[in-house]
């Protein structure tokens, strides 16, 4: 009878936890992570500045929502999967945090994932790449918010093999991002009658790429593609340039590029680069003001990542507002409920396996003649329709999309 | 066309190529790295940060002042030399004596805060240096397109090397620098300013280091964290040579450049561990090194 009694009443308290949990605001304080890289390759495109979207979120909300308290806590996760899951773990299991935004390189993007599902918490990337994430590596926990290697494959290879460019070499970064764009744009080549003749993982960071560019230019092959991100980008492109590898006539073309990355090259070394983006900054009259609002914070035009970390953020927040909790399912299915049109993007929707879909942008650098300004850098060649863009449901293999 | 293990010869030959120039740099770095331990017994892991601060000077230099490429390559190195002079006046000069692992870390922690300072002045997304317009080109050597600036550096690089290992093992100056360090007190007796000859001795080391720096940066990107990656493998080539050959470092550097260029065409995915996988094979055989004497 005792025991009878017990076990119904831990029933009846588990009950009521769960029921309360969806009701409220754990603590009273909606508490935000910011992991990012704070000092390494990657810390342009997202790190400190990305924190000062996060915050000008915050500000919007006035510092609280639903009458509670909005906390920011920070940490730099130096490109280490080990470093990001420890400290997430800490900020979940001890610190009450109840989202984690930023997430930039793929691998801590995955390591960390899993200690969110596991402590049934959210997290919302902005930062990686890697289509993996709501691919394989999905979880009912995490979104993905600003572009993945799924639309980097599709605009920027789709464009130039249809220009002529038939035979692929494919420079790739050692780890789950390379990978996965690589495996990524190795389809689309040759679903559009291109082949890949051969490619290179290379380890991350590599600080010389004259030997990977000579491999390439042996290769004969129509385009060379980069496969990597940041410095290891710009490395490559500037010795490309060195040894006249475009000259010698092959393409080059850079398949994931960050504003941060074109401002660093200059025009002049990067004019003409096709690339494709999920944002401009330039792109419409809402993305001009929000940018300028950004620049007065950080001095930078912001990257499509630091928009991203506003919007989803923004979004994060409205959904609290909305069903006054903070439990991770609950807002999560809000957000998947409601469209959104900010100065990101319009009717961005979130799937079932935590992609949000958007337009993406095929854009092309500026000659140093086109552009007016330090940060006028891209001109946007195609809009690619959310549709188009990113992995459809059907071939997808996350097991929270209901066919599967 | 003729092949060896699946590459074509001709490939091999451009990697080879690659690879001692590479090397050059290695052995540029590591030579600095050897005379400052060889000599006053510190473990200078400000190394990479020197030879960052080169390649920073360079870029600043021209950006707010239109300080060309040749006057650089002079100007920065003796800067980076006065801030090395600085350093090793006021904090290394208060261990002097200590355990080795003192100097380490008081020279990481230099490090640390420099690599701090500027990345948050710049960012870590690089600063843009135009190539020279006199090595704007290059040369196709049928195997390979080789750039005039690649070439300069081959030539750069082994000039200030032979000149160095000339200086510390052929010339009185150096035969003073290594008696002074060896005994000082002796040395102080015959009238020679040894704490300025320490000073003096740090700060041409990491001269080198920043000569190197300024070197690099036509050619690459040039950030505040791009000391930070070099450092660790030079320290790999400064213990397989011998922990303070200077001979020795020179010779290394190039090899291993050599080495890492080889396994970038055959196998790409170890390009960054194959030295450290010398070092432990070495380590085995020779523990002193392959030029280092027995102490």
């Amino acid at each position: 009878m005792t025991i009878m009694k017990k076990l119904l009443t831990s029933a009846v308290a588990s009950a009521m936890m769960v029921g309360g949990a969806q009701a409220e605001i754990s603590n009273n304080t909606v508490k935000i992570g910011y992991l990012a890289d704070m000092s390494g390759t990657y810390r342009d495109l997202a790190g400190p500045n990305g924190l000062s979207a996060l915050e000008m979120a915050v500000a919007d909300f006035g510092g609280t929502v639903k009458g509670a308290k909005i906390e920011i806590v920070t940490a730099d996760d130096r490109n280490s999967p080990d470093v990001a899951s420890s400290t997430v773990r800490r900020w979940l299991e001890n610190d009450n945090v109840d989202m984690v935004a930023g997430l930039v390189a793929s691998s801590v993007t995955i390591a960390a994932t899993k200690v969110i599902e596991e402590n049934n918490k959210l997290g919302l990337v902005n930062g990686s790449a890697a289509s993996s994430i709501t691919n394989e590596h999905c979880t009912p926990n995490h979104i993905h918010y600003t572009y993945d290697t799924y639309p980097l494959s599709v605009g920027t290879p789709t464009a130039i093999v249809k220009e002529g460019g038939k035979s692929w070499y494919i420079l790739t970064a050692d780890y789950a991002f390379g990978h996965s764009l690589e495996s990524d744009v190795t389809r689309m080549v040759e679903s559009n009658g291109g082949e890949i003749v051969d490619s290179i993982r290379h380890p991350f960071p590599t600080p010389d790429f004259s030997s990977f560019i000579l491999q390439a230019q042996a290769s004969g092959a129509d385009v060379v593609a980069l496969a990597n991100a940041g410095a290891d980008t710009t490395n490559a492109i500037t010795t490309a340039s060195e040894f006249g590898l475009t000259q010698s006539g092959q393409t080059l073309a850079a398949l994931l590029l960050f504003l941060t990355d074109v401002h660093a090259l200059g025009a002049e070394t990067a004019q003409g680069i096709q690339l494709t983006t999920g944002w401009y900054w330039d792109k419409d009259k809402e993305a001009r003001a929000w940018s300028d609002r950004f620049m007065k914070e950080t001095g930078v035009r912001p990257t499509m990542v630091h928009a991203g970390i506003y919007s989803s953020t923004i979004q994060y927040l409205n959904a609290i507002e909305a069903t006054g909790s903070d439990d991770s399912q609950t807002v999560r299915k809000q957000m998947m409920d409601t469209p959104i049109n900010d100065m990101f993007t319009k009717n961005g929707r979130i799937r079932e396996d935590g992609r949000m879909v958007h337009d993406m942008y095929l854009a092309q650098v500026k000659t140093p003649e086109e552009s007016n300004s330090e940060w006028d850098l891209y001109k946007i060649l195609r809009t690619i329709p959310a549709d188009e863009a990113f992995r459809p449901l059907s071939d997808s293999k996350c097991k929270l999309v209901s066919s599967n | 066309m003729s092949m060896i293990f699946g590459v074509p010869m001709a490939v091999l030959s451009g990697q080879l190529l690659i690879g001692i120039i590479n090397g050059a740099f290695y052995a540029l770095l590591s030579l600095g790295l050897a005379i400052i331990f060889g000599l006053l017994k510190i473990i200078n892991f400000a190394h990479g940060a020197m030879y960052m601060l080169g390649a920073m000077a360079t870029v600043i230099m021209f950006d707010a002042l239109d300080v060309n490429y040749w006057v650089a390559l002079f100007l920065a190195p003796v800067l980076v030399g006065i801030v090395g002079v600085f350093v090793e006046y006021f904090l290394l000069r208060r261990i002097a004596g200590q355990d080795h692992i003192y100097s380490l870390l008081l020279t990481f922690g230099v490090a640390l805060i420099m690599q701090g300072v500027l990345t948050n002045i710049y960012g870590v997304s690089g600063l843009r240096y135009a190539m020279p317009d006199m090595f704007k080109g290059g040369v196709n050597l049928g195997f390979m397109f080789m750039p005039y600036y690649r070439a300069w550096v081959i030539v750069a690089a082994l000039l200030v090397c032979f000149g160095t290992w000339f200086m510390v093992e052929k010339t009185k100056l150096g035969a003073y620098l290594r008696a002074g360090t060896e005994d000082s007190q002796l040395m102080q007796g015959f009238g020679i300013n040894v704490p300025l000859l320490v000073s003096l001795t740090y700060g041409f080391g990491v001269m080198l280091a920043a000569f190197a720096g300024v070197l690099a940066a036509p050619i690459y990107s040039v950030t505040p964290v791009m000391g930070s990656h070099i450092l660790i493998v030079v320290f790999a080539v400064v213990v397989i040579g011998g922990m303070g050959s200077i001979g020795g470092a020179i010779i290394t550097g190039i090899l291993m450049g050599v080495v890492e260029g080889l396994t970038k065409t055959f196998y790409p995915p170890a390009s960054s561990a194959v030295i450290f996988l010398v070092m432990v094979i070495v380590l085995m055989i020779r523990p002193h090194g392959l030029f280092g004497k027995e102490s």
